[in-house]
């Protein structure tokens, strides 16, 4: 059977008139929250609790709660930290990259994708104030005149990565919002209640569907997208310089930046699609987020984790090719030390089962899918995991070596940090239109003119 | 009909995207200037319909980016190369590559942030929620699913008949007059606002303070009057028992602590032999301690006319014929534990050597106070042989 690939798929199934679409988006927004919802809140607030504990904990006896000692000095605390803004990837490459490559299909995901970004970064951000052990002293990293006449270290890439996170999560808040201010319109004209309309009011700003208005805001979304794109990139980058600045073997490594942009977003788009899975699920919107983008986007996982898988060989081909001692210790001692459970679970998590995405059958199987991103999440995290403390645990100086073991604080500060990222996806689901309004109209079959006597004049 | 408001302009809805497009041409064909077309989504096309000038919002984009990119760079210069020159890693104080990174992250937030500002406040004049077409029915349906033309009353060649005219030939539906809303005076300082204002003002204050000044404060280096550490007899808020003096660990032993087997014990019939020789050098040690420590009850001479004496029980003398009967070890064990419950313990104020050195010290006292004949020959050959004939 021949494919016309030049045929885009349809972004949404069936031609529903605007006003239907409407009504289905906004829907979870304006009906009482279903028992599963509750529920499902409930368990997420929960882990939300049990991490905000074992902060306490930590801030009230120290750090010391953590597994954390020499020459462990980074591990659950950065682990999540990179984990956390992997996460974030998805959420700009679906809204900025598939933009401006004028992908069609990205309309019924990216909001959802774009507020995953914020929250995931909302997650990471915790991390590196905590792992600090004073977090009330993080203000000495913006750069302000202070008594001490101290300024930031510019030359490290810790600061490198104050500066990117900070922007990242900036960007993608006002990316976000400048996407959100139309439908806050909608919104503001739908509701009858008066305490809805004015926090409407509010945060439409008085936006009037102009197209004198439009006409400024599809440029400003583009340029938003343009420079959004080289953003993404150079964040996951500067977060692997935290690591490929350092001397230490298994991190001092010029492939750290693409192996870790393509990691983040291949953990990115698993996240996304476990999300939506859900979502779509819970809130009628099969029709909207549909099969074809469930598909779409494994195919990214796939190939995400190819390139993932590329990178472990190279590690290895670059372990034997670099014919440093140090450098082949370490890699055999991630596959084959105390860590090699976390090594094979990585690599069979991101490397074998995504390759099952080369079935159309399975790409298009809803229940495997679920599975088969959630391993790719776990392996992700695992990734992390092995790349800092497997490298740690055995540095240079082997009296010092030592097996780092997590303790019941790491594992609630992990818990918690899934906590609070679920539970903004929850809340967000029911108080923002999850899929972009004015957006999703624009591409129903029909809602741009046919353009019969009117191309090209 | 106009109840007294005036008229903001003439509105109608279409239901197609290529009848909006058709009316949007006709009527800027037709010559009017201030009209609008409000659409659910952008409509591709409209702003060729419309003859809009394409958006110059790119140029605001591309001058806070390149502006962002040099403030940056000049700042990092000035923090690290001269406001406060530190070599860090043997790179220069101006290391362009190490500066890469943030440069470009800050141009990328120095442009975006501007860019979405200018447009949302500059070109936009958001927010601006009372504005006419609030709350219209054309509003609530132009936000949903309807097309629409407003023509406003400020243009020129406005004649609300030949715009009703128009607008109906089109095929415009549910043609609405749009009025501006009744203008409500405020006054700029009302009470409450300026009650606003004050607590606004005392809520960034005091957060500001305390945030910078006690949440965030480091004692400077300079003060060193703060010193990190723990003073003898200060109470400490670290350890359990208060004390910033800490005891030994139980079971330590001073480096070159021998034990006494008589510690404690007054009674006994066996004693250490002194292991000093009283030489010159031996002989000044005791001086030095006897003079410190036990002339003041004892007497200078050990006489034992006290210093103290009134304020303390007087010390016997060291001159008697049982002090000089005393075994050398018999005056250590007195001297390490104390003697009758009035004379205390001087174990920890002078060590082993100083208290054999002390004994040899009491022992030439004696001697002085009864010397035998044989001393003042020596004393006298000691006199002629270094020539001294002063006395």
């Amino acid at each position: 059977m021949a494919i016309d690939y030049s045929l885009e798929l349809a972004a949404i199934e069936g031609n529903p008139p605007l006003k239907e679409l409407d009504e289905i988006i906004i829907k979870p927004m304006v009906t009482k929250p279903s028992r599963k919802y509750q529920i499902v809140l409930a368990i997420t607030t929960s882990l939300l609790i049990i991490g905000a504990i074992c902060i306490g904990i930590t801030f009230y006896y120290g750090i010391g709660m953590w597994g954390n000692n020499q020459p462990v000095a980074w591990a659950f605390d950065i682990t999540n930290f990179v984990f956390w803004i992997g996460i974030g990837h998805a959420g700009t490459l679906i809204s900025a990259i598939l933009y401006l490559l004028r992908q069609q299909w990205r309309n019924g995901i990216a909001r959802f994708a774009e507020a995953m970004t914020i929250f995931a970064v909302m997650c990471a951000g915790i991390f590196p104030i905590i792992h600090t052990g004073r977090p009330w002293l993080a203000g000495y990293l913006i750069p302000y005149p202070n008594q001490h006449v101290m300024w930031p270290n510019f030359i490290s890439p810790l600061v490198w990565d104050v500066f990117a996170v900070s922007t990242y999560f900036t960007v993608s808040l006002v990316f976000w919002y400048v996407g959100l201010i139309p439908d806050f319109a909608t919104l503001r004209d739908r509701t009858t209640n008066k305490i809805r309309k004015t926090i409407y009011s509010v945060f439409s700003l008085g936006w009037r569907n102009s197209s004198r208005q439009w006409q400024h805001y599809e440029k400003v979304y583009m340029i938003l997208a343009g420079l959004a794109t080289p953003l993404v990139l150079s964040v996951h980058t500067v977060v692997s310089w935290d690591f490929a600045a350092a001397i230490i073997p298994g991190w001092h490594s010029t492939i750290f930046p693409p192996y870790f942009v393509a990691g983040a977003i291949f953990s990115g788009f698993a996240m996304v699609s476990t999300v939506l899975i859900f979502i779509r699920k819970i809130f009628d919107m099969e029709h909207i987020i549909t099969l074809d983008h469930l598909e779409k986007m494994n195919k990214i996982i796939l190939l995400t984790g190819s390139m993932v898988g590329y990178a472990y060989i190279i590690e290895w081909f670059m372990a034997w090719y670099s014919g440093s001692p140090v450098e082949l210790f370490t890699t055999l001692n991630r596959a084959f030390g105390p860590y090699a459970w976390g090594y094979w679970i990585m690599v069979s998590c991101n490397v074998f089962f995504p390759q099952l995405f080369w079935f159309k059958k399975i790409r298009r199987s809803v229940p495997i899918t679920l599975v088969i991103v959630i391993l790719v999440n776990v392996g992700m995290w695992f990734e992390r995991f092995v790349i800092i403390v497997a490298s740690l645990s055995r540095d240079f100086l082997p009296s010092s070596w030592h097996y780092y073991k997590p303790t019941l604080v790491d594992m609630g500060i992990l818990f918690g940090s899934f906590g609070l990222f679920f539970t903004l996806v929850l809340l967000f689901a029911r108080t923002l239109p999850v899929v972009s309004l004015a957006e999703i109209k624009s591409i129903v079959p029909g809602a741009q003119p046919s353009h019969g006597e009117n191309q090209h004049e | 009909m106009n109840d007294g408001k005036k008229l903001f302009g003439v509105a109608a809805l279409f239901d197609t995207p290529d009848e909006i497009l058709k009316a949007a041409k006709t009527v800027n064909n037709a010559g009017y200037k201030n009209y609008d077309v409000n659409t659910p989504y952008p409509i591709h096309g409209i702003d060729k319909a419309m003859k809009l000038k394409s958006s110059k919002l790119g140029y605001v984009t591309l001058f806070f980016g390149f502006f962002g990119a040099s403030f940056i760079l000049f700042f990092m210069w000035w923090t690290l190369a001269v406001n406060y020159p530190l070599v860090i890693g043997g790179k220069p104080y101006f290391p362009l590559p190490a500066f890469v990174p943030i440069t470009f992250e800050f141009t990328v937030l120095n442009a975006v942030l501007s860019t979405f500002i200018a447009m949302i406040a500059v070109v936009f004049n958001l927010p601006f929620n009372s504005h006419p077409l609030h709350d219209s029915n054309y509003m609530r349906n132009v936000t949903s699913d309807k097309y629409g033309v407003v023509i406003e009353s400020e243009d020129p060649q406005f004649d609300e008949n030949k715009v009703n005219e128009l607008l109906r030939s089109l095929g415009g539906k549910n043609i609405e007059r749009i009025f501006y809303p009744e203008q409500k005076e405020f006054k700029v300082f009302q009470p409450r606002f300026v009650v606003f204002l004050i607590i606004i003002a005392i809520i960034t204050s005091v957060s500001t303070y305390v945030t910078l000044n006690k949440l965030m404060y480091l004692p400077p280096f300079s003060f060193m009057e703060h010193q990190n550490k723990g003073i003898a007899q200060y109470e400490s808020t670290f350890f359990y028992d208060k004390r910033e003096m800490r005891e030994p660990v139980k079971g330590t032993i001073a480096r070159g602590f021998i034990p006494y087997a008589f510690t404690g014990v007054t009674d006994t019939n066996e004693f250490y032999s002194n292991p000093l020789l009283p030489t010159q050098k031996v002989l000044k040690l005791g001086q030095e301690k006897f003079l410190t420590y036990c002339s003041p009850c004892h007497g200078n001479y050990g006489e034992g006319k006290s210093r103290l004496r009134g304020f303390f029980p007087p010390g016997p003398t060291l001159h008697s014929a049982r002090v000089i009967g005393f075994s050398d070890g018999k005056i250590y064990n007195i001297i390490t534990n104390g003697q009758n419950g009035i004379m205390p313990s001087y174990a920890y104020q002078t060590t082993r050597d100083e208290r054999w050195a002390i004994i040899n010290y009491i022992r030439v006292l004696q001697r002085a106070q009864n010397p035998k004949p044989s001393d003042f020959s020596a004393i006298s050959e000691i006199n002629k042989e270094s020539g001294n004939a002063s006395n």
